[in-house]
């Protein structure tokens, strides 16, 4: 019989719910992991990883009935044949958009973490600050030494490779021998240091896959097809890193098809006693009980629940009596930059392929720099010879045509900006009580946008990145914007902050909800700010930090 | 960021949007559509014709197998089947028989009867013709032979032919350099 009492419940299964059932687990209690979608498994169920690419009967591109089935996927870059089964039934799980809300997710085991960028970037004491020296929002309530430890401790496990630059606001970290910056890049690389000195860098990417051995993984292949997922777990995500680690203690149960419909509110002890599962199978519904539960059901779907949670205390759910809970949605805008081609080279060329670019860190309002705008931005991007779909002068079709597409042709080099978006009260998300999913459940309603500060700060986006490939000798340089709709970064944020006040806040220093200390949100929900780097590490760190606080809070309170 | 190059590319070329690509057409539901359906499933012959057209675009070399080798015709017959919206299919289906026509006004002769030296001088004046038509169309339908011609190349490249032959494969390269010496005609990685 299916036992329905543990130590701590996860709710959900990709990057922070991952690490919370590893380091649950290795710390000896018993652990429920719950996953609303199904399984997939490591390697096996990685089903187009080892075909080869012509083996696609439509060589990567979707088809009309997939464009229809998942119309918000094919917003952007993320529609690719290989991938359509990762991404959530968009009929079965509808959302509204007061305001446009990109809003990218994967519903099975992993979530996202197959399917993530993998870039990894420590916030810096600077982010940390941010919102109190600039009297934005409320102040983080910890700061960067809170943290340091814990982001050192999960990269040293997730497996992070880059180069130690020494620069004050991307520090450092725990890294894998960095990957080359291919030779273009390399020269870009010392003009822009040629010219800003100390004050802009152009530098590898710092990217959580394997330049060196990590027990029971291989060393990434460079076959830059991660996201089908890796045969030879070359990357970090849940299956090739913190579910073997969590199973092999034998403490982890892992229940596939759990949606979670509410945490379980005790009035008496004011503490949760569990949650309510809601099987997407067979639409039964059951209690799982625990000591402690760790929401991280990706950003929204984790205030989701505590929306759903506790309503006959706080109509408006768990974690709602600050006012802030749903409020302060935040992600990176992107999607503008610049682009150019670079003369000579032609002798040069490279061997594999690198999942991994490189990365320009934050440069404005920094020091003496100041800009009619808070915060900034950084940017990714690479350089490459084009391929196969270059313009071959003179010809456009027949025998000269084909030879010439087989070879490579000029360089080129390009970054898109991430920037920062401040958390606005305003920008927010709430429970559409009239729209439902599959399961008769209320579906979320988006309401954020782009304000002064991300529209100002992305003219300067554009505007400094053609500045610096113009000091680099790149020709034809041009510069796009493809506007930001929110979500569309798939880096959403906030909507639980963590703050020093339960006035303000939705979350303590721990993750803790303040109305319900043994409720633990460690998923991007609980973002104060935002930062301009891919948030990603920062939660496995801040949920490595807050298991750690929640085992040892069961130990005081047992002994 | 890979893809999303390629398919700005391959517009480039062909001068205009990736057909059956994101952009997303709606309404159009025709009434004929069963009918569409019907003519949909390409006849040997037609998808015959369809790689000798492909094969005039990218023929075989001394350096490599052409279009027809690597099944492009087939490979065109599953794209317009599974991503073109219905209004492209028609433009498609009816492209095969504009084509020929064509083929008889400046040759006398249709496609497939034409030598590959007739072919390749019809090809050249409708790929001009093409190119500058889905440059300024606007609103207006797109051109059959852009259909081809994109489906050509994605089609071939994306083979196995494409892959090992025309270009350079290594399914597990296991390692990154950023700077190797190239020397002009040495194939590209696919």
């Amino acid at each position: 019989m299916e036992s329905n009492t543990y130590d701590a419940i996860v709710v959900g299964s990709g990057i922070s719910g991952g690490w919370a059932a590893k380091e649950l687990c290795e710390k000896g209690l018993k652990v429920l992991m719950l996953e609303r979608g199904s399984p997939y498994e490591h390697v096996k169920d990685y089903k187009s990883a080892l075909r080869e690419p012509w083996d696609l009967p439509h060589r990567g591109r979707t088809t009309v009935e997939q464009k229809k089935k998942y119309p918000v996927i094919h917003r952007g870059w993320a529609a690719s044949e290989a991938v359509m089964d990762g991404w959530a039934n968009e009929e079965d799980c509808p959302y509204t958009e007061l305001k446009p809300f990109t809003w990218w997710r994967s519903y099975r085991m992993g979530g996202r973490s197959t399917l993530w960028g993998r870039q990894s970037y420590r916030l810096s004491q600077m982010d940390f600050e941010a919102n109190e020296r600039d009297g934005v929002a409320v102040p983080w309530p910890i700061g960067y030494n809170d943290i340091a430890p814990w982001y050192d401790h999960v990269e040293k496990f997730a497996g992070i490779s880059g180069s130690l630059e020494n620069i004050g606001h991307l520090p450092d970290g725990q890294f894998l021998p960095p990957m080359e910056l291919n030779c273009v890049e390399k020269d870009v690389a010392k003009r822009i240091k040629q010219e800003y000195g100390d004050k802009r860098h152009l530098i590898i990417g710092r990217v959580a896959n394997l330049t060196a051995l990590i027990p029971g993984r291989s060393k990434c292949q460079f076959r830059n097809r991660c996201w089908e997922g890796c045969p030879f777990g070359g990357y970090f995500s849940t299956q090739s890193s913190t579910l073997p680690a969590a199973m092999e203690t034998g403490n982890l149960t892992v229940r596939p098809y759990s949606l979670v419909r509410q945490v379980l509110y005790d009035k008496n002890t004011k503490k949760a006693t569990g949650v309510e599962v809601l099987d997407t199978e067979t639409n039964q519904t059951y209690e799982f009980k625990s000591k402690v539960v760790f929401l991280c059901a990706s950003t929204l779907n984790s205030t989701w629940v505590l929306f759903n949670s506790a309503t006959d205390i706080w109509p408006e759910g768990l974690g709602s009596s600050s006012g802030e809970l749903g409020h302060n949605v935040m992600d990176h805008h992107y999607n503008i930059g610049a682009s150019g081609i670079v003369e000579g080279y032609e002798d040069r060329y490279i061997f594999g392929k690198r999942a991994n670019g490189f990365y320009i860190p934050r440069f404005v309002n920094i020091g003496s720099d100041k800009r009619d705008y808070l915060r900034g931005f950084g940017y990714q991007g690479g350089a490459s010879r084009e391929g196969w779909g270059k313009e071959v002068a003179e010809l456009n079709i027949g025998g000269d045509f084909k030879d010439a597409l087989t070879e490579p042709g000029q360089w080129t080099i390009g970054a898109t900006g991430f920037g920062e978006i401040l958390p606005y009260h305003e920008n927010k998300i709430s429970l559409d009580k009239d729209r439902k999913d599959k399961w008769g459940l209320p579906v979320l309603a988006m309401d954020a946008e782009l304000k002064d500060n991300e529209l100002k700060m992305r003219k300067d986006m554009q505007e400094e990145m053609k500045a610096m490939l113009t000091i680099a000798g790149v020709k034809n340089i041009s510069t796009w914007d493809s506007g930001h709709a929110m979500g569309h970064g798939i880096h959403e944020m906030g909507t639980a902050r963590m703050g020093h006040d339960p006035k303000t806040s939705v979350l303590n220093k721990w993750n803790q909800v303040w109305d319900c200390p043994n409720v633990y949100v460690t998923d991007g929900a609980c973002m104060t700010s935002s930062g301009c780097q891919n948030p990603s590490l920062t939660y496995m760190a801040l949920t490595a930090r807050a298991v750690d606080h929640a085992v040892n809070e069961l130990k005081k309170n047992n002994s | 960021m890979e893809r999303r190059t390629l398919l700005k590319m391959i517009a480039l070329l062909t001068g205009g949007a990736v057909i059956g690509g994101n952009a997303f057409l709606t309404g159009c539901s025709s009434s004929k559509e069963s009918d569409l359906k019907e003519r949909l499933n390409l006849t040997p012959q037609q998808i015959a014709f369809l790689d000798e057209v492909a094969d005039t675009i990218l023929p075989t070399t001394p350096k490599s197998p052409g279009a027809k080798a690597a099944k492009v015709g087939s490979f065109m017959k599953v794209m317009v089947n599974d991503c073109y919206e219905a209004p492209d299919q028609q433009i498609f289906l009816e492209g095969m028989d504009n084509l020929d026509a064509a083929c008889n006004k400046m040759h006398r002769l249709g496609f497939v009867e034409a030598t590959a030296e007739q072919r390749l001088s019809l090809l050249t004046a409708i790929d001009k013709e093409a190119k500058e038509y889905m440059s300024k169309k606007g609103d207006l339908p797109n051109h059959y032979y852009t259909m081809f011609k994109q489906l050509t190349l994605l089609g071939y490249f994306s083979s196995e032919i494409g892959h090992k032959q025309a270009l350079r494969y290594n399914q597990v390269p296991g390692r990154y350099e950023g700077d190797v010496p190239y020397k002009k005609g040495d194939r590209s990685w696919a």
